[in-house]
């Protein structure tokens, strides 16, 4: 083959000026031959960079290490029995934290019984059934609902919540309900249930979105193949979305659990402040993060201050260990290899 | 010994684009001081690696001063890879290891100086243009000098005037210099405006990754014609899928195949009277 | 065959079951949804109701009058949310913005960027009155007295991990040609860095810092034991300050009705500002990141 090559005109004549004689070279490129090599501030900035990263280690560390040695008082008076103990006395130096362990997990656990059923609902029709127009509002309205402080929940709890729980909702769950001893006992409004409610309020939107996005990164492939099959529509999104995305959502559900073990200010505002333990979801409690809230400036003693550091301590590891399976389980569906429709 | 250099100078490295020259490109390093600008590159026994992957092969190559050598041959054949060795930005993939020698001029850019100093005497121009999109045209085209630390007002005015002519660009933007962002224009503008940029850091070599592929038809002609004005201040070296251009534009071609240099020739005679049987086959179209 | 075999017989009136099944769920999930969103319009509604209503120029302008005296404002809570931040932001934009920067740029899928990022996730999941207890043991009790910069400290590490999280990310949106144009040029990896990817990249993070500070604004459990509260105005450091979370708090769980009126308006004053900040993030974050094509 033979291709021609043409002398191109060259019509073109932009100014071409060299600004120093041919052959030297010009003020630009002498001043960019001084400025020599940057390796020393490149691996100067680098290593800025390095320590910041490092520096999140370090806070965590000092926060762990704060927390394990100023609770060393009351880990060496108690031992692991501070856990199981119930009698809580400042006074008599009796300290034991199972009132609020319970408090904790009880409330905890109402609040993902209300909340988990309602957020998957929310997620489900968010991302399958919902019209494009009320998709971007109503995902607004959920980032709000996480935005609002734990204080405006607690403030609005104690003022509207608990009322509306006293005197409308309590009576009818005592009266069909009561045989179960979950509903029974003077009906303050305040208490367990109370605390429970406005936990799972707050814990929505958090499950809610993560669900959303588990569900949104199952392929649309699976969708179709189990519409193919002709399914309804529910059967879609219960076998072919939820099926696969399950994983991802239990993994929503432990960390809205960790969100809710950790809550303080709404919770403190609402659950009684009482350390006991009873059956009754009426009856008041305590949190450990209430306790702490409540007591920690009032501690005047070391063994006090020791004891609530301590239930601090014990809120720190858990909610770590609860976080980190949380985001493993979610990391496996939205980034992991992908699921097997079972 | 004057007269024979002249002669050497007059007959070999003229600037009036004259571009068959016989193969003795290192007359231009021996030039009489004042007609030849450019500087040549030297390739030795280049290999190069992405992770396991052999990307290149024991490259040896002489690039001619002042003239436009094409790289030619179909994807993947580590015409790329190549370019990137030449102003080791192959090294900044974290997988990617070079080994063997490439001089510029005198200078081995691998044992002489750090990869940031070449970087600013090898210039590069990218497939996709790349303007800073935060930067207004201005900035863009003097970032280069900008980032560096360079301060001089009326300098940095007159760089980017000299630049933006040099890249034809000049008549359509220099009444919006300042307001207008580098990535508000079209693909072509665009291009001439990474191509001004890598000019204003007067580098001694250019190097072009298929800049105009991305590009309309009236665009790639006006790269084309800005080629035939650049190769009088700089060593052009031009990476292309389109063989038509590279006749065009190029006094010397090579042609890559999986990561070997094939054949590096005058350019007329790679398209005419080829040395080597695959040559021969990638420019009649029987493969790439 | 006369009649219908079993299998048609029995999947006629298993499909009503499904279609009424499906009508069912599909029902319960916009059940769902409603009673999702009636709790998030009650709550508005009910502090525009009682806040709007105590909302008047005194909180802005006046400190806590004493109990039973009428009128009185927050205007100490309001600065001292501001002090917190400020001195907050100090120590987390600079640590968040600069961790983003390793994640994204110089760590890229290493094990040691893996477990950075993994532990500002557990940072993230600290609960905020350990993150309280925490500094006080850490700052508090050595200087035996609550201060503003203690609080200060306790907000600025629980905005770390969201700077980090976010600048990360949005340095990730930043296309590899335009870091390779500033490689190209000969700019120092740092320069580049700095004024050419970071600026590139500039508008989400600073949305990132707004979503960290509308966050870290509503936190009071932190604030408890090292800000303290104060019932005067404050701008010394060293002294403890009031907050704008704290003074609703105390206001909330106390005896007096002026104090209740007070402490709608002020959840009513934070709940506007957090919501001016998600909305002026989700409205920057849609205008994209990049301001090309102007």
């Amino acid at each position: 083959m033979d291709i021609k090559i043409q002398e191109v005109a060259l019509n073109r004549s932009p100014s071409s000026p060299a600004a120093s004689p041919p052959g030297e070279p010009s003020a630009v490129r002498q001043f960019l031959l001084s400025r020599g090599t940057s390796a020393g501030p490149d691996r100067a900035f680098a290593l800025v960079m390095l320590i910041s990263a490092l520096s999140i280690f370090a806070i965590v560390a000092l926060i762990a290490t704060e927390l394990v040695l100023r609770s060393q008082l009351s880990l060496h008076k108690f031992g692991i029995g501070f856990f199981f103990g119930s009698a809580w006395d400042p006074v008599t130096g009796e300290f034991g934290a199972l009132p609020f362990i319970y408090g904790t997990l009880v409330s905890s656990l109402v609040a993902l019984l209300i909340a988990v059923p309602l957020s998957i609902g929310l997620a489900v029709f968010l991302t399958e059934m919902c019209p494009r127009w009320l998709r971007s509002p109503l995902a607004f309205l959920t980032e709000l609902l996480a935005a609002i402080p734990s204080v405006v929940y607690g403030l609005w709890a104690v003022f509207v919540l608990v009322p509306l729980l006293r005197e409308h909702v309590n009576p009818i769950l005592g009266e069909t309900l009561g045989w179960s001893g979950f509903f029974t006992g003077p009906n303050y409004g305040i208490g367990m249930l109370a605390a429970g409610v406005i936990l799972a309020i707050m814990i929505l939107p958090i499950i809610s979105s993560l669900t959303r996005e588990v569900m949104i990164a199952v392929p649309h492939a699976q969708r179709e193949a189990v519409l193919a099959l002709g399914a309804t529509r529910w059967e879609m999104i219960r076998m072919g979305v939820l099926r696969n995305a399950r994983i991802g959502i239990v993994g929503a559900v432990i960390l809205g659990l960790g969100r809710a073990l950790g809550e303080t200010m709404a919770v403190t505002m609402v659950i009684g402040n009482r350390p006991e333990i009873a059956k009754s979801l009426f009856a008041p409690g305590y949190s450990m993060a209430s306790v702490i809230a409540n007591e920690f400036s009032e501690a005047s003693d070391d063994l006090y201050l020791s004891a609530l550091i301590e239930i601090g301590l014990a809120l720190f590891l858990v909610t770590i260990v609860v976080n980190a399976i949380a985001r493993l389980l979610v990391w496996v569906v939205t980034r992991g290899a992908p699921l097997q429709v079972a | 010994m004057i007269a024979v250099a002249s002669f050497c100078a007059v007959f070999f490295c003229s600037k009036s684009g004259e571009w068959f020259s016989p193969p003795n490109d290192t007359c231009c390093e021996n030039a009489i001081e004042g007609i030849c600008v450019g500087v040549g590159i030297e390739v030795e026994a280049l290999n190069a690696w992405y992770g396991s992957n052999h990307t290149l092969l024991d490259i040896n190559l002489k690039i001619p001063a002042n003239q436009a050598t094409a790289l030619i041959g179909p994807s993947g054949c580590g015409k790329s890879t190549f370019v990137r060795c030449l102003n080791r930005m192959h090294e900044t993939n974290p997988v990617g290891k070079v080994t063997g020698t490439v001089r510029i001029g005198p200078l081995d850019i691998y044992k002489d100086a750090s990869p940031v100093e070449i970087r600013r005497r090898v210039g590069m121009v990218f497939q996709r243009p790349n303007p800073f999109p935060t930067m207004s045209i201005y900035d863009n085209v003097a970032s280069g000098l900008k980032l560096n630390g360079f301060r001089n007002r009326r300098v940095l005015d007159e760089v980017v005037e000299r630049s933006l002519r040099n890249a034809a660009l000049w008549e359509e933007v220099k009444d919006d210099l300042r307001r207008k962002s580098g990535a508000s224009r079209s693909g072509g503008q665009q291009q001439r405006l990474c191509i001004a940029r890598a000019l204003a850091v007067d580098p001694e070599v250019l190097l072009m990754d298929e800049p105009a592929s991305a590009l309309d038809p009236v665009s790639t002609a006006k790269i084309e014609d800005l080629i035939f004005e650049l190769k009088k201040q700089y060593t052009i070296v031009i990476v292309t899928h389109n063989m038509q251009q590279a006749a065009r534009v190029a006094e010397r071609t090579g042609f890559f195949l999986s990561g070997k240099l094939v054949e590096f020739d005058v350019t007329h005679k790679i398209f005419t009277n080829p040395g080597d049987k695959r040559t021969e086959d990638y420019i009649t179209g029987r493969f790439g | 065959m006369a009649t219908t075999p079993a299998v048609y017989r029995n999947s006629r009136s298993n499909s009503v079951t499904r279609m009424v099944t499906d009508h069912v769920f599909t029902g319960l999930a916009l059940l769902s949804t409603v009673l999702v969103v009636a709790p998030l319009v009650a709550i508005f509604c009910y502090l525009l109701y009682k806040g709007a209503s105590s909302l008047n120029l005194a909180f802005f302008t006046q400190i806590p009058q004493p109990v039973g005296e009428p009128g009185g404002g927050m205007a100490n809570a309001i600065f001292g949310s501001g002090l917190l931040l400020a001195v907050g932001s100090l120590l987390g934009v600079p640590v968040g913005i600069a961790s983003g920067i390793f994640l994204a740029e110089f760590g890229r899928g290493t094990m040691l960027a893996n477990a950075v990022r993994f532990t500002a996730d557990v940072l993230n999941g600290v609960p905020s009155i350990v993150m309280g207890i925490s500094v006080y043991s850490l700052i508090v009790l050595p200087q035996k007295h609550f201060s503003a910069f203690s609080g200060g400290v306790a907000l600025g590490i629980m905005m770390i991990p969201t700077i980090t999280r976010t600048t990360e990310e949005m340095l990730a949106t930043v296309p590899n040609a335009v870091r390779e144009a500033a490689l190209g040029l000969g700019v120092p990896a740092w320069r580049s860095v700095l004024s050419i990817t970071l600026r590139t990249a500039s508008p989400g993070i600073i949305t990132g810092c707004m979503l960290a500070f509308a966050r870290v604004a509503g936190e009071t459990a932190p604030l408890l034991f090292t800000a303290f509260g104060n019932n005067f105005w404050s701008h010394n450091l060293n002294e403890p300050i009031a907050a704008l979370p704290l003074q609703i708090y105390v206001y909330a769980i106390s005896p007096y009705d002026d104090w209740h009126r007070l402490a709608w308006a002020g959840s009513l004053v934070l709940i506007v500002l957090i919501v001016i900040s998600v909305a002026l993030v989700r409205f920057v974050a849609s205008r994209g990141t990049l301001k090309a094509n102007t």
